[in-house]
């Protein structure tokens, strides 16, 4: 049985605490009036360019209320992007683990606890993304500009949308996919404990049939997930395949996670079953769902580019030209990086150089989310402040939290499963 | 004389892999081993060394995309620019997203088809080749370990090989 280091407890108490700080700083920061953001633009142009040609005033207006609306979403955006980023990878972890029993793969049972522990962060960070909506249907906040029913008004797209993007609607559709993950992960997680009791076929057969409805519930969801959590806040804007997209984000982020508690887990002397077969293989995954999510990265990119039709293009325009720095990084960070570090055989099963890579690949995978929400909220806005670090504080916290509380429920290795005694001989 | 060899025939890929180092400690020269499958960690047993096929995919591959970029640059660009959907036709580099497709293709194009081919060369095999193999079971369910029974006692080694599990020991013809 493992039981949480007191330095484990403290470090996550910390980061909550120190990131809670960071985030109401965050939101007392926030510029109470148009006034207030006149002043600090008219500071940024002192520094800037102070012998610029004075603007007509209607213009600078209207320019100081658009800013003034986008810090406004600041602090919500940054919870917000942190909030789905660690939700989605328990997510992406959950469905690892699933594709595992319905495959019956044969090297991983060791793993699974550790599976189960990374996806018991699905119900509080659903819960927590699931709020999130709720105050952004409230108009706390206009993360989603279609919830606006002045937009909407005199936005005839959008209006054209409104069959499927209405509040009432879209609060429904959160609240089967989070609670419908929720269920599966909580079923899997009872079978999975009752199997340690003692030897049951059907309970195996269950566990079977179980991840194959889950995956197939699933991939539906997810994919309509990505276009209401994400895509719906650039609302003119549509891909075919952006489910893909976020899928693969937030599956190796999912498979990244376990490999980097593995190894943390290892590295403290537990988990003695799990052999550098086991992180190879963990690595291997790595590698590979990193390219994935580059052909889908550069396939979107690409269709986009080429066809140039001006509502599809100006999504990439706004990236290039606001974010450049962050949207070509995700590049270097989710598939250069890996590529170069992971390719070596050798490499896959070198504990710290695959830590390495994780840290990279999940530092990349959140600023791909960052990328995919901050644009259409903050638009030019967007700096990295105590708001932003904050809330991947704050929800890292948790996260660690509930992860590593929900490991030392139960022993880190299952028993029974019919394919233990394979993992266990795992050998590449 | 050239010192005498056997045959020796498992059926079973964990027997052959026992056998191998139960012969190895005892120092008996192992020749060659026929398997009708590959048999991991049998390669590092018998101390081969390891492929350098990856390399020369490397090398292909960089071969391919070359061949793709000036391929594209030439017909694309230089012999006649083609207006397609307004992109720039004048500039290899500023049109380049459109040829990333062509130039993945080809760098495993050439790859992949240099590799078999290098494969081929390399195994000394081509069409209508006599096989090598000394008996046609080990592409069927049958293992093959080739001993040298040097200075030892033949019986001897025979008897020994057969207490690995061997189904049948010949002496090579």
């Amino acid at each position: 049985m493992y039981t949480i280091s007191k330095n484990l407890k403290l470090t996550a108490i910390i980061l909550m605490v120190v990131g809670a700080i960071g985030l109401i700083y965050g939101f007392i920061n926030v510029p109470s009036s148009v006034e207030e953001v006149h002043e600090i633009l008219a500071a940024q142009d002192d520094h800037g360019h102070g012998d610029v040609a004075h603007v007509d005033h209607a213009h600078d207006d209207e320019h100081a209320e658009h800013v003034f609306h986008q810090l406004q979403n600041k602090p919500w955006a940054s919870i917000y992007t942190a909030a789905l980023f660690f939700f989605l990878l328990s997510l992406g972890a959950l469905a690892f683990y699933a594709i595992q029993i319905a495959a019956q793969a044969g090297w991983s049972p060791v793993l699974f606890r550790v599976m189960e522990g990374v996806a018991a962060y699905i119900f509080p960070g659903g819960v927590i993304v699931f709020v999130l909506l709720v105050l952004s249907s409230l108009h706390f906040n206009h993360l989603f500009i279609w919830m606006d029913a002045d937009v909407v008004a005199h936005d005839e797209i959008i209006a054209n949308k409104t069959g499927y993007l209405n509040v009432p609607f879209f609060l429904i559709r959160a609240a089967i996919f989070i609670g419908g993950w929720a269920f599966f992960y909580s079923r899997f997680r009872k079978n999975s404990l009752k199997l340690d009791e003692g030897f049951d076929l059907q309970l195996f057969k269950k566990m079977f049939k179980l991840s194959a409805v889950f995956l197939v519930f699933f991939i539906v969801t997810e994919s309509i997930m990505s276009w209401d959590f994400i895509m719906s806040i650039d609302t003119h804007w549509f891909s075919t395949l952006f489910g893909w997209f976020v899928f693969a984000s937030l599956f190796v982020s999912g498979i990244t996670t376990i490999a980097l508690v593995t190894l943390y887990l290892k590295s403290k002397g537990h988990l003695q079953e799990v052999n550098d077969s086991h992180i190879h293989d963990l690595a291997k995954f790595m590698f590979g769902i990193s390219i994935f999510w580059e052909y889908l990265w550069f396939s979107q990119f690409l269709l986009i580019w080429y066809a140039n039709i001006p509502e599809e293009a100006v999504y990439y325009v706004q990236r290039i030209e606001q974010y450049p720095l962050l949207f070509f990084g995700t590049f270097f960070l989710n598939f250069f990086l890996p590529l170069v570090i992971l390719i070596n055989t050798e490499f896959k099963r070198i504990p710290w150089i695959v830590s390495l890579a994780g840290i990279i690949i999940l530092i990349g995978h959140y600023v791909n989310f960052y990328v995919m929400i901050m644009p259409g909220t903050v638009g030019e806005s967007w700096s990295f402040g105590p708001a932003e670090i904050g809330s991947i504080l704050l929800i890292g916290g948790l996260f660690l939290w509930v992860v590593f509380t929900a490991l030392s429920k139960a022993p880190l290795v299952i028993k029974n499963y019919p394919l233990l005694k394979e993992s266990k001989h795992f050998h590449y | 004389m050239a010192s005498k060899v056997l045959n020796v025939f498992y059926t079973d890929d964990d027997i052959l892999m026992e056998a191998v180092k139960k012969a190895q400690s005892k120092n008996y020269r192992i020749e060659e081993v026929f398997c009708p499958f590959p048999v991991h960690g049998l390669d590092k047993l018998l101390n081969v060394k390891p492929t350098r096929l990856a390399i020369t995919s490397f090398l292909y591959g960089l071969v391919g995309i070359s061949v793709a970029l000036t391929m594209m640059n030439f017909i694309m660009i230089v012999d006649w620019p083609q207006n397609i959907g307004g992109k720039p036709s004048f500039s290899l580099i500023e049109n380049l997203p459109s040829f990333i497709p062509t130039a993945f293709e080809m760098t495993v194009f050439f790859a992949a088809h240099l590799m078999v081919i290098t494969f081929y060369m390399r195994s000394k095999l081509w069409p209508f080749k006599k096989a090598e193999n000394p008996d046609p079971r080990t592409t069927d369910d049958h293992f093959l370990m080739q001993v040298n029974v040097g200075d030892n006692d033949i019986q001897e080694v025979a008897e020994f090989l057969h207490s690995t599990g061997a189904v049948e020991i010949d002496l090579k013809k």
